[in-house]
């Protein structure tokens, strides 16, 4: 018997999706920025939008996003990226325009920014990666900082008599009749990463469609700064992430309904 | 075109529309809410892109988003409103993307009042944000001149592919002139090559004024260091007045150069050899003319609505050649044309009778 014959032919399982940029990213070990791009590249991919898709990125861990996502894109000052986004979707209605935000960026110095693209309904979608933390400046409080957690400028954990409640951004853009499509999602397991992707995959068609804005809210590790290992760092947004911010659809406006049918 | 009588801020609106805006962004402020107005009422009309923007942070930064995607897009404001706009011009500058502002300035500092004001000279000349650039700042002293500034202004944000700030206060914002509007200009069909328009068959575009590694940032300061000299090379405008023969020659911008040419003209009518230096533009300042004028003029006397802020560059011009006085008013003041005639003529007596002063 000829050796070729046992040999079976390749077939490709798992593949760099078009959308991602060959080149290493500069996220720690563990960190579920990295999945969160994956996904939406995976996504822009499946909807043949690459080549006419913007990407805004913002300070703060992701400020590089520009880099990995091969589309164009720029990079906005903190807080302010669903401003240049507006900016840029008014001027290219044909462009599909997306944000990439952290949770300092889009949930305290950009909350102002986020509310009103929201408000008026701009028909770009947002990515919002929710971990808790200020990632990029070494592990501060965020808006989003669970009560009791510590961080480096909460040492002794988030007190909510002088720190309030951490903000359910979700359920807050839902609260806006401009936003067509919102939902929150986790990264922590592949069961729920596939809700994420799917979820992501509806925003984007949300803005396709001209419904109006759309937000998926990710829950993300940020192992570093929570001194977790990568493991625990997963079982900590499922433990105590979840519990405070419930996954799910916040808003499905008229016409939505039917995109979340499609597969 | 004809001569209409035309009310300041719609007529910076009406010429930004006519030389190509596509997108104007903004947040009411007095006194420059009109121009806001009239781009509401307009732009939808020629179908193009307006939005109150939620705050000048918010309105800057969708200036900056439209100029990513090449469009020519411009915003307005006055003082308070443009101090909240520094971050953007920072990053626009940084990125190197065209942007237009118009600021028409009001009294400070704080919330200060609505009355005319050049309290801005610094806040808009010296750097405009954090960081190490001088944005181009155009200064009209007349309807007219407002008009002519505003297309110059999109023409040279385009060519430098940076901010120009078209400054002007109240006065001019307000008051009604004959003027005349340009032609209606075509928007542009093509977007620049360096705009992000979606990575259709070639490589992704980037935009971004981040640069982590010191000797590369170094480089894109070299780079816009040498692109600021250019400008000052050959961007220098003013006007003058008077100046062939002049011992004093009087340096005024925007409202206060103009109440100072009827000063001077006063002067010139009891026989004083005054003379009227009027820079239109602010940055790059006219350093050039006005150093050659420093080689044969007794003194300067500056006139601001302001405690003294061009001060500093007439100063710099001058090179300890000559005295520099000052004569400024504050608060929202604006000084009448006798008392810059008085401050005229107190210094024209104090001139030697010697060709230069002190010998
Ligand atoms: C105007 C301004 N203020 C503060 C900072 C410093 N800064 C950079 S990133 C960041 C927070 C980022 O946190 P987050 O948005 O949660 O993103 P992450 O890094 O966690 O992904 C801050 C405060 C800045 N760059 N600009
Ligand atoms: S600091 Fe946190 S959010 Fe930033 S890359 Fe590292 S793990 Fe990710």
């Amino acid at each position: 018997m000829m050796v070729a014959e046992t040999v079976l032919e390749e077939q490709v399982v798992y593949a760099r999706p078009a959308s991602l940029r060959d080149v290493p990213t500069h996220y720690c070990p563990g960190c579920t920025h990295g999945v969160a791009h994956r996904l939406v590249a995976e996504v822009l991919d499946e909807l043949g939008i690459r080549e006419r898709t913007i990407g805004v990125s913002p300070v703060g861990c992701a400020v590089f996003a520009y880099k990995y996502f091969n589309t164009d894109g720029c990079e906005a000052a903190h807080g302010r990226a669903p401003a240049m986004a507006t900016g840029i979707k008014r001027v290219r209605p044909d462009m599909v325009v997306f944000t990439y935000q952290g949770d300092g960026d889009l949930a305290a110095i950009g909350t102002g920014e986020i509310i009103h693209a929201a408000t008026r309904g701009e028909l770009f979608t947002t990515i919002f990666i929710n971990n808790a933390i200020y990632g990029m400046t070494g592990g501060q409080m965020a808006p989003t900082t669970l009560p009791g957690q510590y961080t480096s400028s909460s040492p002794a954990g988030r007190d909510v008599e002088t720190a309030g409640f951490p903000i359910r951004m979700a359920e807050v853009i839902a609260g806006l009749p401009g936003a067509a499509y919102v939902a929150r999602r986790s990264l922590h397991n592949v069961k729920e990463i596939m809700k994420a992707k799917k979820a992501i995959r509806t925003a984007f068609k949300v803005q396709l469609a001209g419904l109006g804005f759309s937000m998926v809210e990710l829950l993300s590790a940020c192992p570093t700064n929570w001194s977790m290992s990568p493991p625990e760092a997963m079982r900590w947004i499922e433990e105590a992430m979840v519990p405070y911010y419930p996954l799910g659809d916040f808003k499905v406006a008229e016409g939505v309904e039917a995109l979340l049918k499609e597969r | 075109m004809a001569v209409e009588l035309l009310k300041g801020n719609v007529a910076l609106a009406e010429a930004a529309i006519r030389a190509g805006v596509e997108a104007y962004f903004g947040y009411p402020i007095t006194p420059q809410t009109e121009l806001l107005e009239h781009m509401a009422q307009r732009m939808p009309e020629l179908g193009r892109a307006f939005v109150q923007a939620e705050s000048e942070l918010a309105a800057i930064n969708m200036v900056y988003g439209a100029a990513c995607a090449g469009a020519r897009a411009m915003t307005s404001s006055s003082s308070p409103g443009i101090s909240l706009m520094q971050e953007g011009f920072s990053y626009i500058a940084g990125s190197e993307v065209p942007a237009v502002v118009v600021d028409i300035m009001r009294g400070g500092p704080g919330l200060g009042n609505i009355q005319p004001s050049q309290a801005d000279y610094f806040q808009v000349t010296r750097s405009a944000g954090h960081g190490d650039y001088h944005p181009i700042v155009l200064a009209p002293a007349s309807v007219q001149e407002a008009i002519d500034l505003m297309v110059l202004a999109f023409d040279l944000a385009d060519k430098y592919r940076h901010v120009v700030l078209v400054v002007a206060d109240g006065l001019i914002g307000q008051m009604m002139e004959p003027a005349e509007l340009p032609p209606m200009r075509p928007l542009r069909a093509e977007r620049p090559d360096w705009a992000l328009t979606g990575a259709q068959g070639r490589a992704p575009r980037i935009i971004t004024s981040l640069e982590l590694d010191a000797p590369a940032l170094e480089e894109v300061n070299n780079r816009l260091q040498a692109k600021l000299r250019e400008i000052r090379e050959h961007e220098q405008r003013y006007a003058e007045q008077m100046v062939e023969d002049a011992r004093l020659v009087v340096v005024g911008y925007g409202t206060a150069g103009r109440i100072a040419q009827t000063a001077v003209r006063q002067a010139r009518r009891e026989g004083m050899r005054v003379g009227l230096f009027r820079p239109i533009t602010l940055w790059p300042f006219p350093e050039r003319r006005l150093s050659r004028l420093a080689d044969r003029v007794d003194a300067f006397l500056v006139v601001e609505m302001n405690a003294g802020q061009m001060l500093d560059d007439v100063r710099l011009a001058a090179g300890g050649q000559v005295p520099v006085d000052f004569y400024g008013r504050t608060g929202g003041m604006v000084p009448v044309p006798e008392e810059i005639y008085e401050a005229i003529s107190a210094l024209y007596r104090k001139l030697p009778d010697s060709a230069r002063w002190g010998e």
